[in-house]
């Protein structure tokens, strides 16, 4: 009976585990047929043109494979989205956790995680048929495909996950901190901006890394309204192609399986992960870098 | 009373901090307004029940209804078994080390992969390398390695919710590990998981850019009746009609959204229902 007991412990322990390992196999054959295809494809085009080309036309002749009007088109969507999020953000979180109290931030802070949860095809319609004819009324030059509508639509849908990790930031600093301060006179405005923020700055920098990865990483929201040009270029108000929105194109027609074009999906998309994964490893909470430091 | 420029700058920021959320919430409402409006007309018993058609007052979500669930389905099967043994193994197995804790980091970035890459593993590895081609199975387990992170993250989170004491007390009784996991830890973490588990599948509903590129079609006029047949989901529908220039489309696409909208929140519902009333550790 009793080895019947440990027997069964036994093999539940390694089943377990085999389940667990999936996960590592996942990031294996991630790298694997990234590294697979993209390999198929610098083996045609030198990576030095790749990287620092600067005309994107791999879908006509004459082909071009520069890759920098598309990350111009990330680098767009990036950067105006950050500059909306990441402010509003930290003072929505600002709100949360010293100027509502329990039953109000019960309330808004589910609310608001709504925006995290809603599909980003959705967005990318709201963007299409909300935003850009908004913005069209007072700024009648911009055009239908724009840059500046899906980068607003995307910071709308990183601003919960930017108040929600800076509101958990802003909590784990310890009272005494800001009673000390408050004993000392100083206003609410001076406690977040001189001791809760600069206390919590390595996990608000961590937040924003997270929310520049999924900003990088959002597809279907700039599929939808930024357009299908790659440009060299930083004007938003025009149509731009981001490196996600490029792949769903490709996607979207048939492309043969060995063909040239299906391989820059891959090359393109071994950029972005590379960019992201960086992103999250500075994002990430449970860096083994971290727990070192702590112990 | 006097106020003073500091005790001014205060007011004003507290000001300014409140108005940004009133601001963020008006969004929400804005959003949720203009996709009502726009596809409120367009929602009829017919839109529901017929097949996508290039005739905007003949089309409809049937298919992609249908495809949906066998999408969702599919990926629960898939993703809710091995999400919530990796956890287990995680929990309550795992030993404190080094690589523990790499295997930790992976699969917090594994949550932060973007969608599309999946869908490029998905392309790669099932359709092609393992020659599944454009299926239902091939969408579900591309899906499925989207939503395994996240499951696991949430389910290690209700694992480890359940007091150290009630593990104790079974050990002291003389209860094997196995014994304490399968009698103690789950049944006091099932509510706590299944929240887990509901929220990430209501992911799963809304992807579309995997989907796209492991090729759901766009114009399916039947219903998927076994794993390797060709689908839509809604997400990709929606899709589809919102990229054409067509304002009635563009009516379609919304009213697509408030369909799937409806199936989310219901999700929600039931997973704050879970939530609140069966949980009795706190997150």
């Amino acid at each position: 009976m009793r080895d019947k007991a440990k027997l069964i412990d036994h093999l539940l322990k390694h089943f377990l585990f085999l389940n667990m390992s999936i996960t590592v196999m996942i990031t294996i054959a991630v790298v694997f047929f990234l590294g697979k295809e993209s390999y198929g494809f610098f083996a045609e085009i030198p990576l030095v043109d790749f990287l620092f080309g600067k005309n994107w036309a791999p879908l006509l002749e004459p082909k071009s494979f520069g890759v920098l009007p598309l990350v111009c088109g990330t680098f767009i969507i990036l950067i105006w989205s950050m500059l909306l999020a990441v402010p509003c953000g930290i003072l929505v979180a600002t709100f949360l956790n010293e100027f509502a109290n329990n039953k109000v931030h019960a309330i808004i802070k589910p609310t608001l995680e709504i925006l995290a949860g809603i599909p980003t095809v959705v967005y990318g319609y709201f963007a299409l048929t909300w935003v850009t004819p908004f913005l069209k009324n007072l700024f009648p030059d911009l055009q239908m495909f724009n840059g500046i509508s899906a980068a607003i639509v995307v910071a709308i849908m990183i601003l919960p996950m930017v108040s929600s990790l800076c509101d958990d930031a802003f909590r784990s600093i310890p009272e005494n901190l800001r009673s000390g301060a408050y004993a000392l006179g100083a206003t609410p405005f001076e406690v977040i901006s001189r001791i809760v923020i600069p206390a919590a700055g390595s996990r608000v920098m961590a937040a924003i890394a997270l929310a520049m990865s999924r900003a990088i990483g959002e597809t279907m929201a700039v599929t939808l309204a930024a357009g299908a040009t790659p440009k060299f270029g930083l004007d938003p108000t025009g149509s731009i192609q981001t490196m996600t929105a490029y792949i769903v194109q490709v996607s979207l027609g048939d492309v043969p399986a060995d063909g040239i074009e299906y391989k820059t999906c891959f090359a393109v998309a071994s950029l972005l992960f590379l960019i992201t994964f960086t992103l999250n490893i500075f994002g990430s909470n449970v860096s083994p870098l971290k727990l070192k430091s702590k112990a | 009373m006097k106020i003073s420029p500091r005790q001014f700058t205060s007011l004003v920021f507290k000001i300014l901090c409140s108005a940004i959320t009133l601001f963020a919430l008006l969004v929400l409402c804005i959003l949720i307004l203009h996709i009502l409006e726009q596809g409120w007309q367009w929602l009829s018993l017919n839109f529901v029940s017929n097949f996508p058609s290039r005739l905007p007052h003949k089309a409809g979500i049937k298919s992609a209804i249908y495809g949906t669930i066998w999408i969702l389905t599919l990926t629960a099967l898939i993703s809710i078994p091995l999400g919530v043994c990796s956890a287990i193994y995680l929990e309550e197995y795992a030993p404190k080390k080094k690589w523990v804790s790499w295997i930790h980091l992976n699969i917090s970035n594994l949550a932060g992969v973007p969608s599309i890459v999946y869908g490029l593993l998905g392309l790669a590895m099932f359709a092609r390398y393992l020659k599944m081609g454009q299926s239902v199975l091939t969408g579900a387990m591309t899906i499925s390695l989207l939503v395994l992170p996240i499951i696991i993250i949430s389910a290690s989170k209700a694992i480890r919710a359940v007091p150290d004491s009630i593990r104790e007390a079974a050990f002291a009784m003389g209860a094997r590990r196995w014994q304490v996991i399968l009698g103690q830890v789950l049944p006091a973490s099932i509510p706590g998981i299944l929240t887990g588990v509901i929220l990430s599948n209501s992911r799963a509903i809304g992807e579309s850019a995997p989907l796209l590129i492991v090729g759901a079609l766009s114009y399916v006029a039947f219903v998927p009746e076994s794993i390797s047949d060709p689908f839509t989901t809604l997400p990709v529908q929606i899709f589809n009609w919102a990229s054409r220039p067509q304002e009635e489309f563009h009516g379609l696409a919304g009213a697509g959204i408030i369909v799937l909208l409806a199936i989310l929140f219901l999700m929600n519902i039931v997973a704050m229902i879970f939530r609140q009333k069966l949980g009795k550790y706190k997150l």
